[in-house]
């Protein structure tokens, strides 16, 4: 029989080991990221893969999420006579909330998953090896433009969310319900602080791009080289991609919006 | 120094599973040398090895006087730029087009400006035949000519040292034909030293120098291709007439079949 102490003594011992790994790997992800900036064109070429093509998603989602905060808002608000604070209810879920989770969960399942199943295909296909032998280092040459793709297109799309779901919750709101259009706009530009509330929203999408982008790579880089191993890498990576996005969210939220 | 890679007293296994033991090989410069050997036998691990993707855990390695196995990362880079290596299903950039991946290795490691990379990648392509294919990509032309990419992709930046794995497995007869055919030419043309692991005994006899046979992770036999056809080691002639039985047992070892039906046979 084994020794449940040692079982335990085992475990522990397994979690430092990957933890120490995958902080090694994110490390050495950031010491080849600066050189990649050398070639702007492959971090162009990734930026358009990985941003314009999670664009449409991005926008639909940021509609509805728009309108249905303008529905639901309305109803709550007018409960208290304050319809008129509509706006301000709107913009700020949006900028500070769901904005940049919502991205990130959508940017997880679109973008993050190309990425893993991308370059996990390619170490199947030798094509990794094949750069090693050609004494290309594959983090520089391969995984580092993404990095980089991955941390400004986060939040642009954040912001693109954030854009189109304020329209929605007018297009709701103001043209379908009837709030009035003056207290609409003039409640969320009153209300909204550059810094705490914009700002920080800026801070989170850009938090959570670097922590899907490094998750999508680093489960492509260590997948198994087989078709069953690139597809549990690509689940993975949005298991733990969005459960990363969810709790840095609470932690952030906790320590920007704590007065 | 006449040999560009020295193999010594090498000893690899994965885990508690040897792969090479006691191994010594010569590779002499300008030279073809064939390793030989059926599946498992270990030559790719030789090949994985040489170019440094793999340590082992004694014994040297030395190409050019570098001992690889002691290299750092950076020194192993520096290595790898005078090699070039045919993976056995070629291995190409999926994203970039033919010409891209010929042209891949000049962008990384030369300055050079793109109308002489554009030159140098068309004489490659056109060595290999496939001048009007530069504009395809990777999914877009056969297994063979996949091969012939790699082949000029292999050899764009002129390496001291060419290997090739498995270059001619899954090609059809006139594929493998011109396959071994480049490797050969490009060899002399290049004046480079070459390293052929394979199990196709006609092509690589063909074109070889010299044959090193590998089985159990050890060199069975070892000589010109005339000698080997020649040879009367049990192994050797397994191999090269592709006998079903002999040294290498057509059963996996185990149990006899008496044994599994219960009939109280031994092994």
């Amino acid at each position: 029989m084994t020794n449940p102490l040692a079982l335990l003594g085992g475990f522990v011992l397994d979690t430092f080991a990957r933890v120490g790994f995958v902080t090694r790997s994110f490390g050495g992800l950031l010491g080849k990221a600066p050189g990649a900036l050398r070639r702007p064109t492959l971090i162009s070429e990734q930026v358009h893969f990985i941003g314009n093509y999670s664009l449409l998603i991005i926008t639909v989602s940021g509609l509805f999420v728009g309108m249905v905060l303008g529905l639901q808002g309305y109803y709550t608000l007018s409960q208290f006579g304050a319809e008129e604070k509509l706006g301000q209810l709107v913009a700020l879920s949006l900028l500070r909330e769901l904005g940049p989770v919502v991205t990130a969960l959508l940017f997880a399942g679109r973008a993050g998953t190309s990425l893993t199943a991308e370059i996990g295909l390619m170490k199947a296909g030798e094509q990794l090896t094949a750069m090693e032998m050609m004494a290309v280092n594959p983090i520089q040459r391969v995984l580092a433009p993404r990095f980089w793709a991955g941390l400004i297109a986060m939040p642009v799309l954040a912001a693109v969310f954030s854009a189109i779901g304020v329209v929605g919750g007018y297009l709701v709101g103001v043209q379908l319900i009837g709030v009035d259009e003056g207290a609409f706009w003039s409640q969320m530009q009153a209300n909204i602080d550059v810094r705490r509330d914009i700002m920080n929203g800026v801070i989170k999408s850009f938090v959570f791009g670097m922590a899907v982008t490094f998750t999508a790579l680093f489960q492509g880089y260590e997948a198994q080289p087989t078709p069953e191993g690139v597809s549990r890498a690509t689940t993975r990576t949005v298991v733990i991609a969005s459960l990363m996005v969810l709790g840095l969210d609470f932690v952030m939220t906790a320590l920007m919006f704590n007065k | 120094m006449s040999n560009l890679v020295e193999i010594r007293d090498l000893q690899f296994s994965y885990g508690d599973r040897p792969i090479l033991q006691n191994l010594s090989m010569d590779f002499p410069r300008g030279k073809l040398i064939a390793v030989m050997g059926g599946s498992g036998s270990g030559k790719t691990t030789v090949l994985r090895l040489i170019g440094g993707q793999i340590k082992a855990q004694r014994g040297t390695v030395a190409v050019n006087g570098e001992i690889v196995n002691q290299l750092d990362t950076d020194g192993l880079y520096r290595l790898r730029r005078k090699m070039g290596m045919l993976f056995q299903f070629g291995a190409l950039f999926t994203d970039l087009t033919v010409f891209e991946n010929v042209a891949f290795p000049l962008r990384e490691h030369t300055q050079l400006p793109e109308e002489l990379i554009r030159d140098l990648v068309l004489m490659r392509l056109n060595a290999v035949g496939l001048r009007n294919a530069a504009g395809l990509k990777p999914n877009e032309i056969s297994g063979g000519m996949a091969r012939r990419v790699a082949l000029a992709r292999a050899v764009a930046l002129d390496p001291a040292l060419i290997m090739y794995d498995e270059p001619f497995a899954g090609l059809d007869p006139i594929s493998m034909g011109v396959t071994a055919n480049l490797i050969r030419n490009l060899n002399d043309a290049l004046g480079s030293t070459s390293i052929l692991v394979s199990h196709d005994v006609h092509e690589t006899f063909m074109i070889a120098d010299y044959v090193y046979f590998l089985s159990g992770g050890k060199i069975v036999a070892a000589g010109t291709p005339d000698e080997m056809r020649r040879s009367t080691d049990p192994y050797v002639k397994q191999f090269v007439n592709a006998e079903p039985d002999g040294p290498v047992p057509f059963h996996y070892p185990g149990k006899s079949l008496a044994e599994d039906l219960g009939l109280g046979g031994k092994r």
